[in-house]
């Protein structure tokens, strides 16, 4: 079966894996939002150095990740293709100076103020990437919906990520059947048909996709129901552990480092490092 | 706020699972790099079955783990899917479906999404990459003309076809008659 490759829990004995769900998810949040305030050059380094340590010590394996590490890279390529045809004088407005290396054609020249932009703009999504894909191979998925149930989500809402976590195999497993179905029909997905075709096609598999859904959502809730979901105002999760010192050392470094994210970036007045002027 | 019913809460899960899967499949269009996202067309579908609020959680839900497993989330992106969901939902509040479909509600149902997607892909989401990653207007007003006329053609077209489809599999109110 041609299944896509999704990136998933992977069960390693590390010092990542032994923290709580909650911890990680804290971090994760942290350090997302850590990455998206600042542009600041010395903090994205020193959050860039961190994030490929910690991913060191987790034992994770490049080999593991391999395909996700393709796609980032494209997307990111693209991305910067992208604002470079689109805006390609940007990095100069944003840091007030002007040193032309070299002219290509027209008006695209490369500047060094624009290559420190994207250099800066890279490092900026790059240095999420290792924190996000370790919170995904690092935490049991069933103890996440715990872990957003403590950090005060309500119980009912991590019960749908749970849920979805739980379906996601088995509407992948029927979305193939039926497509498969679908094709020995001789209805067709791939770009040999026209667009529009295409689009009508795909509601032949996806009807039945919803329907089949549609089913299983009265099935689960039923079942749910009766053994007496969402009567009381909280609930106890079977997989939730206890926070440990390491636990509590986690959450103090990585608050910490949100705390001097937002002090260097903005202690200057301006987001930006600017080292031309 | 009013507790989500315990069906909700199974709505919002699984159809953030077929958002996710739907997410991952890609269909080719003609211009390079672009695919048709069907996970709109499911998110909308939803949303005018289950209400605004299954709506918004399946966007952020089913994005944040597409993107999650890809290359870490990007945020501006999932708030943006998020609101399409809430959006048509609370436009297609009043459309119960489950009481026949005529031409009228498709139109209702279509000026919902293309309020939705305008709103997110043409004002929410460059906005937000313009504060958080600070990248060209020009760049990012282009990206989401791109996304959000593409999310709106795939709803409209794929979205309307299910909606037609499946009010017709929906037992009608009166729709048994007394055998004299």
């Amino acid at each position: 079966m041609a299944k896509i490759a999704i990136l998933s829990y992977i069960k390693r004995n590390s010092l990542v894996h032994e923290l709580t769900g909650t911890t990680k998810l804290i971090f994760f949040i942290a350090w997302s939002v850590a990455s998206m305030v600042t542009y600041d050059t010395r903090v994205l380094v020193g959050m860039l150095l961190i994030s490929v340590l910690v991913f060191k010590v987790s034992k994770i394996k490049i080999r593991d990740i391999r395909f996700v590490l393709g796609l980032a890279a494209v997307f990111l390529l693209m991305n910067n293709l992208f604002v470079y045809l689109f805006a390609p004088e940007y990095g100069v407005e944003l840091y007030e100076s002007r040193t032309v290396l070299f002219t290509i054609a027209g008006p695209y020249t490369i500047t060094l103020q624009q290559l420190f932009y994207h250099l800066n703009m890279t490092m900026k999504v790059i240095c999420v990437v290792p924190v996000a894909l370790l919170f995904i191979a690092c935490t049991d998925p069933s103890e996440f919906a715990a872990s957003l149930a403590s950090i005060g989500v309500s119980y009912r809402i991590g019960y749908s990520v749970s849920l979805a976590l739980r379906y996601i195999p088995d509407v992948q497993r029927e979305y193939h059947n039926i497509s498969q179905a679908q094709q020995a029909r001789g209805i067709d997905l791939s770009g040999k048909d026209k667009l529009f075709t295409r689009l009508k096609n795909s509601v032949a598999i996806l009807l039945p996709l919803i329907l089949s859904s549609l089913n299983r959502i009265e099935t689960v809730s039923n079942a749910m129901e009766l053994r007496g979901f969402g009567k009381k105002k909280k609930r106890t999760w079977y997989a939730k552990r206890q926070m440990k010192r390491n636990d509590w050392l986690t959450i103090g470094f990585v608050l910490t480092i949100l705390v001097v994210d937002l002090v260097v970036t903005f202690w200057d007045g301006s987001r930006y490092f600017n080292p031309f002027l | 706020m009013k507790k989500l019913s315990v069906k909700s809460v199974v709505a919002i899960g699984i159809g953030a699972a077929l958002f996710f899967v739907l997410g991952k499949i890609s269909i080719p269009t003609p211009v390079p790099n672009t695919y048709i996202s069907l996970q709109y067309a499911i998110q909308a579908v939803f949303a005018t079955l289950f209400g605004p609020i299954a709506g918004l959680l399946i966007g952020f839900i089913g994005h944040t783990l597409i993107d999650a497993t890809n290359y870490g989330p990007w945020w501006s992106w999932i708030i943006a899917s998020a609101l399409a969901g809430l959006v048509i939902g609370l436009v297609t509040l009043k459309l119960n479906i489950n009481e026949g479909i005529d031409t009228k509600k498709i139109i209702h149902f279509n000026v919902a999404q293309i309020i939705a997607h305008l709103l997110s892909w043409g004002l929410v989401a460059p906005c937000l990459d313009i504060l958080i990653y600070s990248e060209p207007i020009e760049k990012l007003f282009a990206q989401g003309l791109v996304a959000g006329i593409s999310n709106m053609l795939t709803t409209g077209i794929v979205g309307s076809l299910l909606l037609v489809a499946y009010a017709k599999t929906v037992v009608k109110k009166g729709s048994l008659n007394k055998e004299n």
